[in-house]
């Protein structure tokens, strides 16, 4: 808010830009302990402590705790992993509901009063998940296919004409070796950047037509401010849950693809 | 258009990551890795299969218990249809032996009874006979004496004196043959 504030001192009315994503150190002389950082390592600690107290001494008869974690549980088996993986789920359960789960907590923050910071729309997070996954899809469609049988796969699938290699493989390098994680972390990191910018944008036009600068022109404005904001904020908290799901999904598709070619 | 510029420079590109945020993200998510993915995902996947094991479990044991008594009630019935059998078996038995006995009881009473009526009628027979002995040497012994008293002369002469007698008796017989019988 105080960002808002901030920005809103002038006299005329201008929008929120990139300086919604800048934030000064915490502790003067710690350049790396900032607010992003800071609701990162809050999140991982909240999903520790979820995760802890639903799956920690999990009963046969669940209770509490234990049924929201194995909705959660369930819901990555059952959507992400199975159609993906097929027998091979359950080995790959426990990346995919630590992505799920890490990346909606992170999402999350997004619409916490008082925190109001999706930890993805810094591209670092994102990235880094993104790489993993990178690293770990390369890693087994070597194991699994060869090294040269994994490009041969993925730039050479068996049972078309000739001259289409001549296109097909160059464009299916390029998505899957270069794309493909790109896609991946800015797809996630670019939803979030831009929902935080539209939920600061219509806050900021309620905030400003309603308090800063009240007139009986500009207070409708204030009000469809206001309005847009709360329903920006359902369709926000339905988009954070999508993107995780997404991006778990995609991770299973990737391992998929490397256990087992497409065709 | 100078402080859009100013301020374009002073932020950075949304599209470079921090150092310090990739290795923040890199711990935070190899930490959530460990204990998650690591820790609690195979415990989940333990409890989640015994339920499976549990509810597939307790449906066949109902399935065999249901089998098992039905079974139960099969020879439960079985027995007990036997047993009525058996019942109705051993009441007929009984009805017929009861009758057999009691046909027997009474051929031993009649026979009894007819025993005993003989044996009565065999000793009033004799009895009668001696009653009937008795009572001839008597009657004639006071018939002669009234006799010889009434006609006054003694009737010596023994074989007279029988004949008289006897026809005497004859006579009397005769006449109460009825009565005796």
């Amino acid at each position: 808010m105080s960002t808002l504030t901030l920005l809103a001192s002038g006299d005329e009315f201008k929008a929120p830009g990139l300086e919604l994503f800048e934030f000064p150190p915490i502790i003067n002389g710690v350049p790396w302990f900032t607010k992003p950082v800071l609701v990162a390592i809050l999140s991982t600690v909240i999903v520790l402590i979820f995760t802890w107290s639903a799956f920690a001494k999990p009963k046969l008869v669940p209770r509490g705790m234990q049924n929201l974690g194995e909705m959660g549980y369930t819901f990555v088996r059952d959507q992400v992993a199975r159609p993906f993986l097929g027998k091979d789920a359950d080995r790959w359960m426990g990346l995919l509901l630590s992505l799920f789960f890490l990346i909606w907590i992170w999402n999350l923050m997004g619409v916490i009063p008082g925190i109001q910071f999706p930890v993805v729309s810094h591209i670092a997070f994102p990235f880094v998940l993104a790489i993993s996954i990178y690293i770990l899809k390369l890693y087994l469609g070597f194991k699994h296919q060869g090294f040269f049988g994994y490009f041969k796969n993925m730039m050479f699938p068996p049972g078309l004409p000739k001259p289409i290699y001549l296109l097909l493989a160059p464009i299916e390098f390029l998505s899957n070796m270069i794309v493909a994680p790109f896609t991946h972390a800015v797809r996630l990191f670019a939803n979030m950047f831009a929902g935080h910018i539209i939920l600061a944008f219509f806050s900021l036009v309620g905030f400003w037509f309603l308090f800063e600068n009240l007139t009986p022109l500009g207070a409708p404005l204030g009000v469809l401010g206001v309005l847009m904001t709360i329903g920006m904020t359902v369709f926000e908290m339905f988009i954070q849950f999508l993107q995780a799901f997404l991006f778990a999904m995609l991770a299973a598709m990737y391992i998929g693809n490397s256990l087992h070619p497409e065709h | 258009m100078i402080t859009a510029a100013a301020l374009a420079a002073e932020v950075n590109n949304p599209l470079l990551p921090h150092w310090y945020e990739l290795i923040v993200g890199g711990f935070a998510f190899f930490v959530v890795l460990f204990v998650v993915g690591r820790i609690l995902t195979p415990r989940i996947q333990k409890t989640l299969a015994e339920r499976t094991d549990a509810i597939e479990g307790g449906l066949k044991r109902a399935e065999e218990v249901q089998d098992e008594a039905k079974r139960t009630l099969e020879s439960y019935r079985a027995q007990l249809a036997e047993a009525r059998h058996e019942a109705a078996r051993l009441r007929e038995e009984a009805r017929e032996q009861g009758a057999q006995i009691k046909a027997e009881l009474r051929t031993e009473a009649e026979a009894e009874a007819r025993r005993i009526t003989e044996q009565a009628r065999a000793q009033i027979d004799a009895e009668r006979q001696a009653a009937f002995a008795q009572l001839r040497a008597e009657i004639g012994r006071l018939s002669t004496d009234l006799a010889s008293r009434i006609v006054g002369e003694s009737l010596e002469d023994e074989a007279r004196q029988r004949r008289i007698v006897d026809r005497f008796l004859e006579e009397l017989e005769g006449a109460g043959s009825g009565a005796v019988r």
